[in-house]
């Protein structure tokens, strides 16, 4: 299912339970899905217009009075645009919000560069109280959406709006701030982040080939970082390999640096953007020229393992 | 009346004070609002100092927050904390830092102090009074020279489309910023015309005059369907002639023990 039918799917149910639910676009409740709830609760859902910044302290408002607002925009303006609305009249002030970020890194796909963020994690990892939610498919979305009513802060949740790969199935449980085992292996561990599950999950044919049996981990939450599973399977393959639609400045890969730097220095391999902007293309296309595809991955990935005995 | 006239010297008095304890501070842009803090705390708000978070209670947003220090004053002689932690404020560890704090001052309403995001906090707060049905007003205290932030106009559309008549805005017009006089620096002129225009019911009076701000607030209390705009024409550093005479110099200016002294002596 797209990621924005589960949003408002999930939504809907809640806003009919629980009235301190509010909605927030600006001008992008139509691409993001948000415009049927509208239909159904219009006292409760508001169209900002094309006003970010005000949008973000019209939530830090609504929540000092005991709603709890949900944010909808693409990930740049959920991020770039309003970081100081962010820390100061969400995070600095104790208020609680959850903010959407759509279409992140290469989802972003024909908008092209300017709607292209692979810097949005970089951007709100570093306010307290800020918890950062990197999606990876839609059944883990359906079960995130109820917890997030309870997380006592701000969450970004980096989200594609459209369809992209199941990695889950029906019965899968998930609790926000974990991560999730998706395979079990001795040589190295693949740290994966949001829908870059999918990619680490199909270089397992390639590195199987050489001989290579990968541990996966989907991250999840880049903010807080599930600290003991990292730990316990870098204790196991003492080699790391980070994939992700972000930039490797400040996003998965230096989360994960920063945490193993200091608990047991470990080699790293950040498979993600050089410091690059972003350009327009089809999905497929821009994983191709970023080098994030399976076979660019796998490739990065056998190199590495070379290298790093 | 005269009540409230002693009330708002006595706030100035300690908002001088409180400045003065720490030696320096916002004293220009804290005096200009005490007479419109003095009418609202102290005459037109529904408020508990025994009980800050009250339901269905009035809230100030003052997103020009750098007036801490008069909010505080305004706060402590309402009864909301002892007045002794005025003499706390900007020292480490102090419940008092310069910038107003929902979070660790009883009565404050919404963290401000990044120019340009309270009013849309207090839009969000009308937003949410009316989707509640609380009857309550929700006042807010811009800047002049926070008008030059573009949040300040977006959040006016917003609240205008919205019909926002619970939302009362001042704005302090004591013509004067960091860098200069708002004229000198970026000219935000007409501010009547620009506020009506973006569809708010308008007012501009003398923001000195107690029982003018008082009259004001009651008649616009009465219009329905828009947000109101009372322009408060002011002097930054009112009250104490010295302050008053530094104009574009008094926005944070250091304050001696003789300082005090001859404030003190003149707010009598």
């Amino acid at each position: 299912m797209e990621f924005r039918k589960v949003f408002c799917e999930e939504l809907r149910k809640l806003m009919l339970a629980d009235e301190r639910i509010v909605i927030l676009d600006a001008d992008l409740a139509s691409p993001n899905g948000t415009m049927p709830l509208y239909k159904e609760f219009p006292n409760r859902c508001f169209n900002v217009g094309i006003a970010e910044s005000n949008m973000v302290s019209i939530a830090a408002g609504l929540s000092s009075y005991g709603m709890i607002p949900f944010i909808f925009t693409f990930a740049p303006f959920a991020t770039r645009r309003t970081c100081d609305q962010i820390a100061v009249s969400l995070a600095y002030s104790n208020q609680k919000a959850i903010i959407v970020g759509t279409d992140p890194g290469v989802t972003a796909e024909t908008n092209g560069g300017t709607h292209m963020a692979f810097e949005d994690i970089s951007v709100v990892r570093a306010i307290p109280r800020v918890m950062v939610y990197d999606v990876t498919d839609a059944y883990q979305l359906k079960q995130a959406i109820p917890q997030m009513l309870n997380y006592d802060g701000v969450i970004y949740v980096r989200v594609p709006r459209k369809l992209y790969a199941d990695i889950y199935k029906e019965d899968y449980e998930f609790t926000l701030g974990k991560s999730d085992i998706l395979k079990h292996g001795n040589d190295v561990t693949i740290l994966s982040s949001g829908i870059m599950a999918d990619i680490a999950l199909k270089t397992i044919p390639y590195l199987e080939e050489k001989g290579i049996d990968a541990e996966i981990i989907s991250l999840n939450t880049i903010k807080p970082l599930d600290e003991k599973t990292i730990l316990k399977s870098v204790e196991k393959t003492n080699r790391v390999v980070v994939i992700e639609n972000h930039s490797i400045i400040g996003g998965a890969y230096s989360s994960v640096a920063e945490f193993l730097s200091t608990t047991r220095p470990t080699l790293i391999k950040a498979i993600g953007i050089n410091d690059e902007f972003g350009q327009t293309g089809k999905y497929r296309e821009l994983l191709e020229t970023y080098e994030l595809d399976e076979k660019s991955v796998s490739s990065k990935i056998i190199e590495f393992l070379k290298k790093a005995i | 009346m005269n009540q409230l006239i002693q009330t708002a010297k006595e706030i100035r008095r300690l908002t001088f004070e409180c400045i003065a304890s720490f030696g320096s501070g916002h004293i220009g842009g804290s005096l200009s609002i005490v007479d419109v803090l003095t009418v609202l705390y102290f005459d037109q708000m529904n408020i508990d100092p025994k009980n800050p978070k009250k339901e269905n209670r009035d809230r100030l947003i003052v997103s020009k927050g750098h007036a801490g220090p008069a909010v505080y004053a305004t706060l402590a002689h309402k009864g909301y904390f002892d007045k002794k932690e005025l003499y706390t404020l900007n020292k480490i560890g102090t419940n008092l830092p310069s910038h107003c704090d929902m979070n660790k001052v009883p009565g404050v309403d919404m963290t401000t102090g990044s120019l340009g995001q309270g009013l849309s906090c207090a839009v969000g707060c009308a937003v949410a009074s009316k989707i509640k049905k609380d009857g309550a007003y929700i006042y807010a205290i811009i800047g002049d020279g926070e008008s030059q932030e573009g949040q300040i106009w977006e959040a006016c559309m917003f609240a205008s489309n919205k019909k926002l008549d619970n939302l009362i805005v001042f704005l302090d017009y004591n013509h004067c910023q960091i860098d200069g006089t708002i004229d000198q620096v970026v000219d935000c002129g007409h501010f009547e015309e620009r506020f009506k225009s973006f569809g708010f019911d308008t007012y501009s009076i003398d923001g000195h005059n107690l029982q003018e701000i008082k009259d004001t607030i009651i008649k616009a209390k009465q219009v329905v369907g828009k947000p109101h705009m009372i322009i408060l024409n002011t002097i930054k550093g009112k009250g104490v002639s010295y302050v008053e005479a530094m104009g574009v110099k008094n926005h944070s200016i250091p304050i001696s023990k003789e300082d005090l002294e001859k404030a003190l002596e003149e707010l009598k």
